[in-house]
């Protein structure tokens, strides 16, 4: 098994999507209540497996591009066809998903194992009839978007309009129709006339959920530009730009790198939108852009071992963050396969592991803590026996449930809620 | 679980440095830190173009700390305060770390100018001449790597340390590489490759245009790149090496 490199849900939540770094892509489907078996609610099991995209080699530049996926989206569902966008470094490819569960019988001219008849032996006409099969899952590439990326893609969004998706590397986006794979339109050009000016990259790109006109981008020195498609052809002037003022008592030669936003998600509602840092999550309000909402410490605890994490790079961990259904609650992973969730309005939160020691089937999860200084209590763990390998950094939250999915390195973690 | 030996040396808890800043023993063990920092980040830029494509992210956060340590280092004229104090252990450790560079520097010792980066090489002499105090190492005449060097080493007075670190630099950058000498352009090539407008790397790779489109992109091709390869492990040995007394000094 490979290491999982992003996880997404559908829109219904009944489909859920992994892409991992050999550039294969794993559906798990909710199983249906049944009367026979009622505990398999909620159980999801493999639904479809296909290989997304290749390795591939840039002759021009001699370098190598990865087939890891980056990024899974999906389409709304529009027939009983299953769309979904999947990226890696360079190519968008978008894929169907179709069940096939009949087959035809009884051709004229060519036998049921597909050999042609001799003409001869064709002695009566009969018309095909469809005969049930056994369920198959064929995932068939509907469309290839290519040659629209010099740096590497990062972000894919759908647009609500559902007929245009952006997609955006370290300098650029690019907005492109669904339809048309020769041609996309630059929308955000960052790149500077002489490279060696290049302080800041793009590090995410979201399309709002309900203003097909809007999106936001965030960066490497820790803003956020909202841009109006309306407003000209080429985004590059924003019409809102987050921000929050530096603290300078905590300054430090690290302040910028942690800064660097690695995610931003508006919420469903669309009033807000949360960012993650390295250290921290971000709510903010659309209406507000000299500082967040609501800022939530992840692990507060890694501040003073920031250099030796820069020394072995592990500051340069780009972890994502979701929203549940209701915007309610957030979540984010860290280190040592721990995840955390808040919730915004009691300002609970809880850090739980995903591994297989602590997670039983149908077991409910135990609340972990990490001792950062001083004595270590009992099922404490202290900072120094974190295992930095084991981070998580793609989770996802069912849209309408309380069901996660967290991807631990190379396992998928499903977890519920445990109801009464 | 952390890199051996950093902790010591780190900057973790450095605000309790800044802050209290007691008297000038606080001092030098802060510059420490902040050298040793400066020089991780030019290895991590280094270590960068090794792989498959530099991921652009990192290479300009790096960048951008580097260039932080330079201002504030201007700044408080700490280039001075480590020039003139020369403790023992300061410039034992650049003996040494120099030391061990030399060796692999001199075994393939480069004469040649690369004519392309004139500009380069102009401020690389520039450095030179006023670096007086310089004798340890065989200065090799490759200039400084990239562009983000003549930026950011952009001062009026550049001081002992930094043309010692240049210098230092340049050997880590040929020990790394380890390409064969008619390989120079090949080097460079390599190196602007995160930096350089990738575009214009279909244009021939930069200045490599200069010196001819063809053997450009014959250097650039496998044959250079098999050779290497055999070169590869012992390389990384050394890399890990260089990388352990860096990390140390």
């Amino acid at each position: 098994a490979d290491i999982i490199s992003t996880v997404e849900f559908n829109y219904t939540g009944d489909l859920l999507a992994t892409g991992d770094k050999g550039g294969r892509v794993v559906i798990f489907q909710r199983e249906q209540e049944t009367k026979s078996r009622p505990l398999s609610r909620g159980e999801y099991n493999v639904y479809s497996t296909f290989q997304s995209h290749e390795p591939e080699f840039d002759y021009l530049k001699s370098l190598e591009i990865e087939e890891k996926i980056n990024k899974i989206r999906w389409l709304p569902q529009q027939n009983a066809a299953h769309f979904l966008l999947s990226t890696n470094d360079k190519t968008i490819k978008l894929w169907k998903i179709s069940e096939r569960d009949k087959r035809a019988e009884g051709y004229n001219l060519k036998d049921e194992d597909g050999r042609l008849r001799e003409p001869f032996r064709v002695t009566e006409l009969r018309v095909p009839t469809l005969k049930p099969m056994d369920l198959m899952v064929e995932a068939s590439p509907r469309r290839t978007f290519a040659n629209a990326h010099t740096y590497h893609i990062n972000s894919i969004s759908v647009n609500s309009d559902y007929a245009t998706y952006l997609s955006a590397d370290d300098l650029r986006i690019n907005l492109w129709h669904l339809e048309v794979t020769n041609r996309s339109f630059n929308i955000v050009d960052i790149k500077p006339a002489n490279m060696e000016e290049l302080t800041e990259v793009i590090t995410a790109a979201e399309f709002h959920p309900h203003h097909c006109n809007v999106f936001v981008y965030s960066s490497s020195k820790g803003t956020i530009r909202l841009c109006d498609m309306r407003s000209s052809a080429l985004c590059d002037q924003h019409s809102k730009f987050f921000e929050e003022p530096e603290d300078p008592s905590s300054r430090s030669f690290f302040s910028e790198i942690i800064s660097s936003i690695s995610d931003v998600k508006f919420s469903h509602s669309g009033r807000y939108m949360m960012t993650r840092d390295y250290l921290s999550v971000k709510v903010w309000d659309l209406n507000m852009e000299n500082r967040p909402v609501e800022t939530y410490q992840v692990h507060e605890y890694l501040r003073s071992k920031l250099c030796s994490l820069y020394e072995n790079d592990c500051i340069f961990d780009k972890f994502e963050c979701c929203w549940n259904g209701s915007d309610s609650t957030i979540m984010t992973g860290s280190y040592n396969n721990f995840f955390r969730t808040f919730e915004r309005d009691t300002h609970r939160d809880i850090t739980l592991e995903a591994s297989r020691e602590s997670s039983k089937p149908r077991a409910v999860l135990k609340p972990r803590k990490v001792c950062a200084s001083g004595k270590r209590k009992k099922d404490e763990i202290s900072v120094d026996s974190l295992d930095f390998n084991k981070k998580i950094l793609h989770t996802a939250w069912h849209p309408v449930e309380n069901i996660i999915a967290v991807a631990a390195t190379n396992n998928l973690y499903l977890f519920q809620e445990k109801v009464n | 679980m952390f890199v051996r030996g950093l902790k010591r040396k780190c900057f973790d808890g450095e605000e309790d440095i800044e802050g209290t800043l007691a008297g000038i023993k606080a001092i030098p063990s802060y510059n420490l830190q902040r050298q040793s920092l400066l020089d991780m980040s030019l290895v991590k830029l280094q270590l960068c173009h090794m792989l498959v494509e530099p991921n652009l992210c990192r290479s300009v956060l790096i960048a951008n700390t580097v260039r932080q340590i330079q201002e504030e280092m201007t700044q408080d004229g700490t280039w001075q305060m480590i020039n003139t104090q020369s403790t023992g252990q300061a410039s034992l450790d650049r003996l040494v770390s120099t030391d061990i560079l030399c060796r692999s520097a001199r075994d393939q010792a480069e004469g040649k100018h690369v004519p392309a980066y004139g500009t380069f090489n102009k401020e690389f002499e520039s450095d030179q001449a006023q670096d007086s105090s310089e004798t340890m190492s065989t200065a090799s005449s490759v200039p400084a790597p990239r562009n983000l060097q003549s930026n950011v080493w952009e001062m009026e007075n550049p001081q002992e340390n930094k043309g010692n670190f240049q210098k230092s630099l340049d050997q880590i950058f040929e020990t790394l590489e380890n390409k064969s000498p008619n390989s120079v352009e090949d080097l460079f090539s390599e190196v602007d490759n995160s930096y350089y407008d990738l575009d214009t790397m279909l244009t021939g790779m930069m200045s490599n245009t200069k010196m001819g489109h063809c053997d450009s992109l014959e250097t650039f091709s496998s044959p250079t790149n098999t050779a290497s390869n055999s070169n590869c492990k012992s390389d990384l040995n050394d890399l890990d090496h260089i990388v352990e007394i860096l990390v140390e000094s």
